[in-house]
């Protein structure tokens, strides 16, 4: 058998393997790698940066488990900055598993927030984060259409008390707050069809800034919302995620990662090349037999 | 650390691994994995649907606060009219009652394609078309901060997206043959769509590498702790490692000798 025939019929395990072994040693390797920061990801960032103090940013966190990966890196790089800027935060999960991921996010974020950090050179010192004061968790809600309609009339529509059962009157940072109107922007971050929603019920009805932080699988699919100016930035994936950990400088899960991805891709792109090259040796070793 | 969340920990390194065997071949340890998953998600989406949708949105309004009485003297009684459409719903199970469950269907669909139509129609369609459609920036063909080919909003790129969109849709046309200059344009659209789905195939490659770079995360990170001669649960993690992959690799072999006497007797 030809050496680009046996190509051909390289069993799958071997690529998995190679991957595996590649993905484990990049992993394990002491090295950084540059991140380029693209100007969908920079403006989202400047926007949060230039809000001024005890605005409100609403953040909703419409993803599950499944897409925690790429998706917890870029919360947590966001919300972070947020408060780090002492702008609060509203939250809303309207994916059925989404109140997991915010709980989980709210409770890694506040105890790093108490830590002392220094961030692009400016120090921040830790303080303590109250719920009701620097954020409010709104929780769950089934059917997100009617969820994001609704709360463009008043939040308190949708979810008369907060994810915890605190009526939302009784919220000190919610005073004052009725809808989308109170709010600087509405970030989502999720990983299905939730966003589709954000773009035509919320931000085409209400016309509030829209920006995305989205899957890796979703992200090609927005880049229109953008250049029509529907969505103000787009993170895409874990490279999004670490672009604006890169942007706020506090690395993380997604920075980390980068390294991964980069050999990854080499052996991926290899295959590919092995791919083809089989397939179109072979094609021509073929014809020149004179078998197809 | 605390020890139960460790015993976590080392859970989901197990269920990672019985998920990864699947490369290998499909196995009891894969669908252990992916039937506990299942389970674990339909069961967390029923209570938390029971607690954020029926009962603050129906029940609590039904009964006015007041579990065992309100429901007598309820002052919300339209109330009922999407309970009693919700339970029709539940027709679908009975042959002869199931066209019942087309008017609680209709209802639903006809609220949401009424929201939807006008919405979608303007936001996903004619905001679209505007934007492919509109005054090319001339003053910023090349970018707005000097040349950048990643400056979506460029003239180039507004150039770029008209010309590729209306091939991509000359490709779709096929009622004239493709021939001569309209060839021409819908060979370009055959290569736009694949640069179109050249992206969305790298960007999903990502994806999923982000996926196993996030389990490679949470598996160093327990290794170590477990692994760690300083950690107070060393001893625990190195007996839980122990005796997880004696059971895992005989639980393995029970299953290849099981699979194989059944093979070689049906064969026979």
């Amino acid at each position: 058998m030809q050496t680009f025939e046996k190509l051909m019929k390289l069993d799958r395990r071997w690529v998995y393997l190679l991957l595996i072994i590649v993905c484990v040693w990049s992993y394990i390797a002491d090295f950084t790698v540059p991140i380029l920061v693209e100007p969908e990801v920079r403006s989202i960032h400047s926007f949060i940066d230039s809000l001024p103090e005890g605005d409100i940013v609403m953040i909703a966190i419409d993803y599950d488990p499944n897409n925690l990966a790429e998706l917890h890196p870029m919360t947590y790089a966001m919300v972070e900055h947020c408060w780090r800027n002492k702008v609060k935060t509203i939250f809303t999960s309207l994916s059925q598993n989404g109140p997991g991921m915010c709980d989980q996010a709210l409770r890694d974020l506040t105890d790093s927030m108490a830590l002392d950090r220094e961030y692009n050179g400016v120090e921040y010192k830790g303080r303590e984060i109250v719920n009701g004061i620097d954020y409010c968790f709104l929780g769950y809600k089934p059917y997100f259409a009617i969820v994001i309609l609704g709360m463009g009339q008043d939040f308190r529509l949708p979810f008369p008390t907060d994810y915890y059962g605190t009526p939302l009157d009784s919220i000190p940072m919610m005073k004052g707050v009725i809808n989308y109107g109170q709010c600087a922007c509405v970030i989502d971050i999720s990983g299905g069809n939730i966003t589709d929603a954000w773009i035509s019920y919320g931000q085409g009805r209400f016309g509030f800034p829209l920006a995305l932080g989205l899957t890796g699988v979703m992200t090609a699919q927005y880049y229109p919302y953008l250049g029509s100016g529907q969505v103000f930035g787009i993170m895409g994936g874990l490279l999004g995620a670490a672009q604006y950990e890169e942007l706020a400088d506090n690395p993380g899960r997604a920075k980390d990662g980068m390294r991964v991805q980069l050999f990854a891709h080499m052996v991926i792109i290899l295959f590919i090349v092995m791919g083809n090259v089989g397939y179109f040796a072979s094609r021509r070793r073929l014809k020149q037999e004179g078998r197809a | 650390m605390e020890f139960t969340e460790f015993l976590w920990m080392t859970f989901g390194v197990f269920v990672t691994l019985c998920i990864l065997s699947f490369l290998y071949k499909d196995n009891p340890f894969y669908k252990l994995a992916e039937h506990v998953v299942v389970g674990v998600s339909a069961g967390y989406f029923v209570i938390i649907l029971w607690h954020n949708g029926l009962v603050p949105k129906l029940f609590s309004r039904l009964a006015d606060g007041d579990w065992y009485y309100g429901f007598l003297n309820s002052s919300h009684v339209e109330y009922l009219i999407p309970a009693i459409l919700g339970c029709i719903m539940w027709t679908r199970f009975s042959k002869d009652y199931a066209w019942l469950s087309r008017w609680p269907m209709a209802m639903y669909i006809g609220i949401s394609a009424g929201l939807a139509i006008p919405l979608e129609m303007s936001n996903r369609v004619n905001k679209q078309l505007h934007a492919m459609m509109a005054e090319i920036d001339w003053a910023n063909f090349v970018g707005h901060d000097g040349f950048n080919l990643l400056d979506v909003t460029s003239g180039l790129s507004q150039t770029i997206v008209m010309i590729g969109a209306l091939a991509a849709i000359v490709y779709f046309f096929f009622s004239k043959e493709h021939k001569g200059a309209f060839g021409a344009i819908a060979t370009l659209g055959i290569w736009v769509l694949m640069i179109g789905f050249g992206a969305s195939f790298g960007f999903t490659v990502m994806a999923r590498i982000s996926l196993f770079t996030n389990r490679l995360q949470d598996t160093f990170r327990w290794g170590n702790v477990a692994f760690n001669t300083g950690n107070a649960n060393y001893h625990a993690g190195f007996i839980v490692v122990f005796w997880g992959l004696i059971l895992f690799v005989a639980g393995y072999a029970v299953y290849e000798i099981v699979t194989n006497l059944k093979r070689r007797s049906s064969t026979t």
